[in-house]
């Protein structure tokens, strides 16, 4: 019988400092036994559980995208014992990932249709691997058109900086980036919240699109109301929560909203079905 | 099916012999109350007892037990790799347990052995154990088993199930890895079936009879959780409760847990612990945001899960078998039985005896 809590080893290859702020650092990982990379086949959307050995473990949306061969990656927010200790440690430290975990984002219900990202702060991470995915150049012609908006409260906060710019070069994806305030003079991008933003800027809805949407609580409430306007139906409103979690495999009973388990039957529910459970999250 | 009797006089030199083939557990009496125990060398189970005040839940799944070990010694190769360990997974027998504490295993089965994932330490052990149930007699007036989805001769679960008759036991044989433990203890005299299956089902009869507490749950399925979620009463069902988690440590269906990892020195273990909704810290996220941060909110759950969603994720009925151990050991008195009974009668015209 296989192990479900048995993590991969893996090997700290590279980290990187994301945000001025220092919070958020994005690790990439090697598999110390390449088959073990095979195993964990995963698609844009799901989770991992980062097993940092005698500290515990820490359930944490994937960053790369499945077209990434060779490592997998995860940017992490330093907020409690297991994400402080995990950003003390350096490259060549050895820890385990288990996964992957949890459903994804409904890419064979969104091919062929319009996708309208959007994202506020740090919960970018899937929304990162979701879009290298789509522009894939195996994967881009299976979608329409491609809207971001993605939004912090600084430019410094901002996400994947560098890939942003070079998205923002691209004509095959329509980016747009803000933040909530600046006083940098040189900042060519938007300024004022994502849900203002995606009102300007989303496009109108129709049967062929759908929107993803990530951020902290507060992003979310202020942009609902906009998508309403929009004229996006609520199946068509993909939404990716996060709950207190252990095991990630729908047996210890913490993260349920009703009897949905965020850690199994979600992350990734649309709003259609959010509007059917206990907003316990 | 096949029913064997065991003379009393051979039940002593019975156990005796299946200790050789078998870990075997029974309830034991510890000071004022009994638990079940692994059996010491002679020592019977006390089968005079109604039932155990912790349900045996925890020898299939114990209160805290080891899931990996590893090294944090940078010296050794295999360091910070997590490493499975050795288990005892031998045949057990669990001697003397009810049948509503077999039954709860069937439902907790559901979380643990799901089509996508297997637990392996629950499934292996609950594999491994021979369930030799005892039928009630004296029913106390908190069993609400015969609508909770089983009863006091109920066989679902069991290999075994033995019913004391005076001189004798008469064990009705359910499964075959009952079948082999009889053998293993030598205990073989077959009975005339049909005769001893009417003392049974006269036997059951009169049990169920003295049941005296039930619960109606006949429309929870059809019911909108969300409009269940905020019905008004939960304020007034929470509003006693201290958090303090008995219900759910002493409750055979509550499976919730914790994983942590412990260190002593430069090794350590990844554990599991048995956790409790009741508890501010199940639900907080590293934020310092809580979903269920209030208790309205964790009493809630607690009956929601066992009484909606459960019934909605499993179509398997309550979480819940009636033995009534929550009920009685409620410092302030909360009773499943009117919380379920509050549930399955809202928002219909003949809810005001619940309330």
């Amino acid at each position: 019988m296989q192990n479900p809590y048995l993590p991969y080893p893996v090997r700290i290859d590279d980290v990187v400092i994301e945000s001025e702020d220092k919070n958020l650092k994005t690790f990439r990982f090697v598999f110390l036994d390449p088959e073990d990379e095979k195993k964990f086949a995963y698609k844009s959307g799901q989770f991992a559980e980062l097993s940092v050995t005698g500290k515990g473990e820490i359930p944490i949306g994937i960053a790369s995208s499945p077209t990434e061969k060779g490592f997998v990656m995860f940017t992490v927010n330093k907020v409690g014992l297991v994400s402080s200790y995990l950003h003390s440690m350096s490259v060549g430290d050895i820890m385990g990932i288990r996964g992957p975990l949890g459903n994804w984002f409904p890419w064979e219900q969104m091919e062929g249709k319009n996708i309208v990202i959007i994202g506020g702060g740090f919960a970018f991470t899937t929304l990162r691997s979701s879009i290298v995915y789509m522009l894939d150049a195996a994967n881009r012609s299976k979608f329409k058109d491609i809207h971001v908006i993605y939004g912090a409260r600084t430019p410094g906060m901002l996400l994947y900086w560098d890939e942003l710019v070079q998205w923002e070069k691209r004509d095959d994806i329509h980016m747009h980036i803000t933040v909530d305030g600046t006083d940098d003079p040189n900042w060519n991008y938007n300024t004022g919240f994502v849900p203002t933003i995606t009102e300007q800027k989303a496009p109108v809805a129709d049967d062929n699109t759908f929107a993803i949407v990530c951020g902290p609580p507060i992003m979310i409430k202020f942009t609902q109301p906009v998508l309403d306007k929009l004229g996006y139906a609520h199946d068509k409103i993909i939404m990716s929560l996060e709950n207190r979690m252990k095991c990630g495999i729908g047996m210890c009973g913490r993260c349920n909203i009703g009897k949905e388990f965020v850690c199994k039957d979600g992350p990734v529910f649309t709003l259609e079905e959010l509007n059917k459970t206990p907003k316990e999250y | 099916m096949k029913i064997i009797k065991i003379d009393k006089k051979n039940w002593a030199s019975g156990l005796e012999d299946l200790a050789g083939s078998y870990r075997l557990f029974g309830p034991v009496k510890e000071e004022e109350f009994h638990n079940f125990k692994e059996l010491d060398q002679g020592v019977l189970p006390d089968l005079t007892c109604l039932n155990t005040r912790l349900s045996p839940k925890s020898l299939i799944y114990p209160q805290s037990e080891v899931m990996f070990e590893y090294s944090l010694d940078e010296s050794q190769e295999d360091h910070h790799i997590m490493k499975e360990v050795d288990k005892d997974y031998s045949p057990r027998a669990i001697i003397g347990i009810r049948p509503c504490d077999v039954k709860a295993f069937l439902l907790v089965r559901k979380n643990f052995d799901s089509p996508e994932y297997q637990d392996p330490y629950w499934i292996r052990a609950y594999e491994a154990t021979t369930f030799v149930g005892l039928a009630c007699e004296a029913p106390c007036n908190t069993c609400f088993c015969t609508t909770a989805g089983c009863g006091p001769y109920h066989e679902e679960g069991l290999d075994l199930l033995l019913m004391d008759a005076g001189d004798n036991f008469l064990v009705k044989v359910i499964t075959d890895k009952g079948e082999k433990l009889l053998a293993d203890a030598g205990w073989d005299t077959e009975v005339n079936t049909d005769e001893a299956a009417k003392q049974f089902e006269a036997k059951k009869q009169a049990t169920e009879a003295k049941i005296t507490s039930f619960v109606t749950a006949d429309r929870l399925k059809q019911m909108d959780t969300i409009e269940l979620y905020n019905a008004p009463f939960w304020e007034e069902v929470a509003f006693a409760c201290i958090n303090c988690g008995t219900c759910t440590y002493v409750c055979p269906t509550c499976w919730c847990f914790d994983i942590q990892d412990e260190n002593r020195g430069k090794s350590g273990m990844r554990m599991r612990n048995w956790d409790s909704c009741m508890y501010p810290l199940f639900t907080l996220h590293g934020s310092g945001h809580n979903p269920r941060d209030t208790k309205i909110q964790r009493v809630r759950q607690r009956f929601m899960h066992k009484l909606k969603y459960y019934v909605d994720k499993y179509d398997n009925g309550i979480q819940c078998v009636g033995c009534g151990r929550c009920v009685r050991l409620c410092p302030v008195n909360i009773d499943i039985r009117r919380v379920c009974n509050m549930m399955n009668s809202y928002g219909s015209s003949d809810n005001t005896c619940a309330a």
